[in-house]
């Protein structure tokens, strides 16, 4: 299908795509559309003003500061993933990324627009809610931040006003050497994730997790972080059992089924790749305190 | 908005663009897909459209030197840009590039709808990936769609464009 009739508004600045966003009514930004177009052309969204966000280069780019990383919102998918910076000091990051869509869909995909649209199996959620990143939303009087933790507001509903623009979104950076992993069970590569899961870890000087990040993305309205497998994991020295144990605790009550999927199916995946997920991250943990010649 | 203030005239747009490196200049309509100007307005119908939302990958062309889906860029978009189709791949005497030759000589391809778009994948990927593994080139494959080869013959017939070293006097 096509996509019903709309006016196309090229903005050049964040300012001409805030003030078109002020001035026009049910008007959307367009930023990579690679699931706006999509749900356009399906005509789930039908919109009377498209304003295109491409054109403005000063919401595209990474910078890496001391304790976070900056990402433009127009930042291209392809862009982060193929990142060096990144990928050296928080390799999690090529991980998931490869895990969205496709290399197709990445080249036009942007990181804002994907955090926007929040698909409950998209992993820059996932890296965002893991990382406890913060949004910035720029609007007529100012910009705003956003701990990720607030963002979601339900089903692909973020808190996004509308005369606000997604304009960055900080990462918080952990540890050098920490361990980490991200994973997921989908039908082919690209597809949405049945259960996807992404873990951080780091240890302490007698190898014991000092701290962890557990999160499942696709299995309810938005990233679940996990605390409850954190907090049994953190100040333990790990065995096979507590990440066996850590494995049965992420049978959340939040995860759900759907129309292919059941809630039951999907607590036995997120057992079974939580343990695994972490398993990995604490043996990647392990290998970084190896090459410092550490103590573990 | 009224229907007047949406007529025709206001809703389309003046782009300029090179397509396989020709220039062109054409008034489009603003809802206007890559897809459909390609195909409607400058009669490029090697770029096949199948699902018109992003899944099957058949429209796969290549804007500035990336590959994307032309079902999801509106034709007023790629002003300014260099645009690639399949058409962009033989040579202007018709001979085949080496991948399009090796599709040929291993069966890549059936009924050939979803070829354009794959040729149009592998040739970014293949410039990223000079050596790829197996996995990796199925991984890259992930975003096309092929209902008839089962992508074996797709596979080795890039294989083989890999394994055999590209003749003297011009490689492609």
């Amino acid at each position: 299908m096509k996509a019903a009739p709309f006016r196309y508004h090229r903005a050049e600045s964040l300012a001409e795509a805030s003030a078109m966003l002020a001035d026009l009514d049910n008007a959307r930004l367009l930023s990579g559309g690679q699931s706006l177009m999509a749900m356009m052309n399906l005509r789930y969204v039908i919109v009377d003003h498209l304003i295109d966000l491409n054109p403005v280069r000063e919401m595209a780019g990474v910078t890496s500061h001391d304790s976070y990383f900056e990402v433009g919102a127009m930042t291209r998918q392809r862009c982060l993933l193929n990142d060096d910076a990144v990928a050296a000091h928080s390799p999690i990051f090529r991980a998931a990324l490869s895990y969205v869509g496709h290399l197709q869909t990445r080249n036009r995909g942007t990181v804002g627009g994907s955090l926007a649209h929040m698909d409950p199996a998209a992993e820059l959620m996932g890296l965002a809610a893991l990382t406890d990143a913060e949004i910035t939303l720029t609007g007529p009087t100012g910009a705003r931040r956003v701990a990720i933790a607030d963002f979601p507001q339900g089903y692909m509903t973020p808190d996004i006003g509308f005369d606000e623009i997604l304009t960055t979104v900080r990462f918080a950076r952990w540890p050098a050497g920490h361990g980490w992993d991200f994973r997921e069970f989908a039908q082919r590569h690209g597809d949405f994730a049945v259960v996807g899961v992404g873990s951080l870890l780091t240890l302490d000087s007698v190898g014991a997790i000092d701290r962890a990040a557990v999160v499942l993305i696709g299995v309810g309205d938005g990233p679940l972080r996990l605390v409850e497998v954190e907090a049994l994991l953190t100040g333990v020295r790990p065995d096979t059992e507590l990440f066996r144990a850590a494995g049965e605790a992420a049978r959340h009550p939040a995860i759900t089924g759907d129309a292919l999927v059941s809630a039951d199916y999907r607590r036995q995946l997120a057992a079974v790749m939580v343990r695994r997920s972490l398993t990995d991250a604490y043996r990647r943990a392990r290998a970084a305190v190896g090459k410092e010649g550490g103590h573990v | 908005m009224s229907d007047a203030e949406m007529s025709d005239a206001e809703m389309t747009r003046e782009i300029a663009f090179t397509v396989n490196g020709q220039p062109a200049a054409l008034d489009v309509e603003e809802r206007f897909s890559l897809a459909d100007m390609l195909r409607h307005r400058l009669g490029l119908t090697g770029t096949h459209l199948g699902c018109e939302h992003g899944v099957c990958g058949a429209c796969t062309v290549m804007v500035d030197g990336h590959a994307v889906r032309a079902c999801l860029m509106l034709a007023v978009q790629v002003d300014g840009a260099a645009v690639t189709t399949v058409e962009g791949l033989a040579d202007d005497d018709g001979r085949l590039s080496r991948l399009q030759q090796a599709f040929s000589d291993h069966h890549g391809l059936q009924c050939g709808f979803c070829t354009p778009g794959i040729l149009m994948t592998l040739t970014e990927f293949l410039a990223d990936h000079p050596a790829p593994a197996e996995d990796q080139l199925r991984e890259a494959l992930s975003g096309n769609i092929c209902r008839c080869t089962g992508y074996q013959g797709i596979v080795d017939a890039v294989m083989d464009v890999l394994a055999s070293p590209p003749p003297a006097g011009g490689a492609r």
